[in-house]
Formats: structure tokens, sequence, C-alpha cells
């Protein structure tokens, strides 16, 4: 699972009303090469919740992304920028580990890179 | 592909893939390079996907329990042949209509604003496309039914076209493939119901009636059979004045 999957995925339980950010539990990260498309990552980027990616990609291992969110100025010119949110977006794998649920701790399995989002009956 | 309309100028969106299975749908999408989120319930499916190396996430979820994502991200939603299964009830806690409301109303939710939703479904009958449309539009989308060659039944196939958001110009349904305007205008989503039960009507519709009056089918009607029987080379009585007479009333 990506940072990018990460940051779009909330908790679905029933009652939770702020199920954002699931917080990551790490076992194993892997990193895949992937091409960069810096017009992807410029559209993508007002979607991203800064807060919630910059933890989660320390919390992964990787410490070059600011706590404040950057100006849109520096997606247009500073490249090495973008490759680095490349890089934390896009080629970090979470392979092992678990997302908790912010509010209720619910433990969400992440193997082989998917995380189990499937809910148990009395939680719809 | 070409119906989810995204705006053609080469930048990668990001789309969900509901139902993705083996991730087939997502190599067409990373064939036009954009980035996808796959969704499936099935752990042995997303296996196969894994193995299959595919370059979107995969999620193991259940999209009947409504699609945990954040509202607004997502640029553009398809399906292939899933949305149908949420009509089943595998389960006796499972119950269709608030499976499809929780769907529908997720994915409402986490697409932006005049983002697409592509599902091709394969509805079991009349009833249940009814119920997977009405629930569409009780979730706030506007589109329609698009009908691929329907008048096979091999290569039918059936699109909803749903659009978040209010309807605009742009958001007008494209016409599916191989589907002649005047035979079948199939192209909003009313006017497909009603050309359905217009179908139906036709299947059903009563036997030409035939023609008789009080006086029963008269005696040109008797002629004309009898001579029908001759050309087929049967025996026949020959006509006379009391063929086809009326009898007599009796009491």
């Amino acid at each position: 699972m990506r940072l990018l999957t990460h940051n779009m995925l909330s908790s679905n339980i029933k009652g939770v009303t702020n199920g954002f950010p699931l917080k990551i539990q790490v076992e194993k990260v892997v990193e895949k090469q992937v091409e960069i498309n810096h017009d992807f990552l410029r559209n993508i980027f007002p979607k991203i919740d800064w807060k919630a990616f910059s933890d989660a990609s320390r919390i992964m291992g990787y410490d070059e992304m600011p706590e404040e969110p950057p100006e849109p100025s520096v997606l247009e010119s500073n490249v090495e920028f973008l490759g680095k949110f490349h890089h934390a977006l896009l080629e970090l794998h979470l392979e092992e580990g678990a997302l908790l649920c912010p509010e209720t701790g619910r433990k969400f399995p992440v193997n082989k890179g998917i995380p189990n989002m499937l809910l148990l009956e009395d939680e719809v | 592909m070409e119906l989810l309309a995204l705006p053609d100028d080469g930048v990668p969106r990001l789309l969900l893939d509901i139902g993705c299975g083996s991730g087939l749908s997502g190599e067409t999408i990373t064939e036009n390079g954009h980035q996808w989120i796959g969704l499936d319930i099935s752990e042995s499916m997303l296996n196969v996907a894994l193995q299959n190396e595919v370059e979107g996430d995969l999620l193991l979820g259940d999209m009947g329990q409504g699609l945990g994502l954040r509202p607004g991200v997502i640029d553009g939603a398809i399906s292939i042949s899933a949305v149908q299964w949420l009509c089943n009830a595998d389960k006796s806690s499972h119950e269709p209509r608030l499976r499809l409301k929780a769907f529908f109303g997720s994915l409402y939710r986490c697409l932006a604003r005049g983002a697409r939703a592509v599902l091709q479904v394969y509805p079991e009958n009349i009833a249940q496309r009814e119920l997977i449309l009405s629930y569409a539009m009780r979730s706030g989308f506007a589109g329609g039914v698009v009908v691929d060659y329907p008048h096979s039944t091999k290569k039918r196939k059936e699109y909803l076209v749903l659009t978040c958001g209010p309807p605009s110009v742009s958001s007008a349904v494209p016409s599916g493939k191989g589907e002649d305007g005047e035979s079948c205008s199939d192209d909003e989503s009313s006017g497909d119901e009603e050309n359905q039960t217009v179908c139906i009507s036709d299947r059903h519709r009563p036997r030409k009636k035939q023609k008789v009056n009080k006086k029963g089918k008269g005696r040109e009607w008797v002629l004309r059979k009898k001579d029908q029987m001759r050309r087929k080379g049967n025996v026949v009585p020959p006509d006379t004045k009391y063929t086809a007479r009326k009898r007599k009333a009796r009491f």
C-alpha cells in the first residue's frame, strides 16, 4: 500500500465521525521504482492532507517531507522536491503492518501490501 | 474507459476500480497512464492481482459496507460487473437495499465534483436494474444507462454512467456502440425504462384477434379455408349450396 492510498483511506466503522488519518504500524516497508510524472504530482497535491502525509512518511522512515505544506509554487519549479514527494507518495510501500482507527483503535491488518478493510457485522 | 470522459490533457488522474478482481481492468487504466486504487472483497482474487504485478494499490474491502475513503479525492470510478452482487444477500444479515445505499452514498462522497463513475452491470432482471438505478439517483447522482449492442444477447453490455454533482450540458450521456438511433433510444434512464417496458409488452402482446362476429366466420371464410386445404392436397368435400349454411335454431 502506498502513502497515496493511505492518504485517501479513512475508517468506515459505524459511529466513527473522524476516521482519518489511520495510524500506521510498520513491520516492513519496501520500495518500488515508479516512473515520475510531474503533472500527476501537481494535480494530486491539493487533494493530499499534508499533515497526515508528512506524519505517515516519517513513520515509514522517510524524513525528507517538511511538516508544513509547501507553497504550490515550489511544485512548479523545484524538481528536487518533486522527486522526493514522488518517492514518498508512490514508491514507499507498506508491505506488512497494520492500520489503526484513530477513534476506536480498531486494527486493520496489512498483508502483502493489501490492507484488510473488511468490517465485522456489528461495525457496519 | 472512454465513457469516463476524463479531460484530455495528458495529466494522470486517480481512479477507483470497484471490484477489481485480478486487476484486468486496472491494467487498462495503467495503459492509459492513470493511477488507480482497486477494491475487492475476495482475497484470493487480490492475490492473483499481486502475482500479475499490477501497478495500482489494492484494498480488501466490501463495497456494501461503504467505501472508506476521504471525501472528494477520486477523479473517477469504474466497476466491471460487480454492482449487481450487491443485490444478492449472501449472509442472513445482508440487506441489499441498505448495502446499495451504503455503496452509492459513499461513492458519491468520495468522488470529486463533476467526476464520473462508470459501472458495468449485468442485472438479472428489470426489477434489479431499477433498484440499482433508483438508489444511485437517490444518492444524488445524475446519469443513466448506456447500452452497447442493445439487440444482441451475447455482446450486450450495460453501463451505468453516473455523474457527481449537478447535471450540466457536458454530462449528457454518450451513446452506446452498435446502437442505431431510432430503433433504440436508450440514452436517458427514464427513456430507457420506458423502452424496456415497451419491449416486455411486445413479448407478451395478445395474439392477433381473429375476425369473429356474432354471425360466426361466414361462408367466405369457410370457402377460403377449403380452398387452402385443397391446394395442400387434402380431401375436401365439394362446395355446395349447403356449405357453411347456418344451422336451424333449436328450441
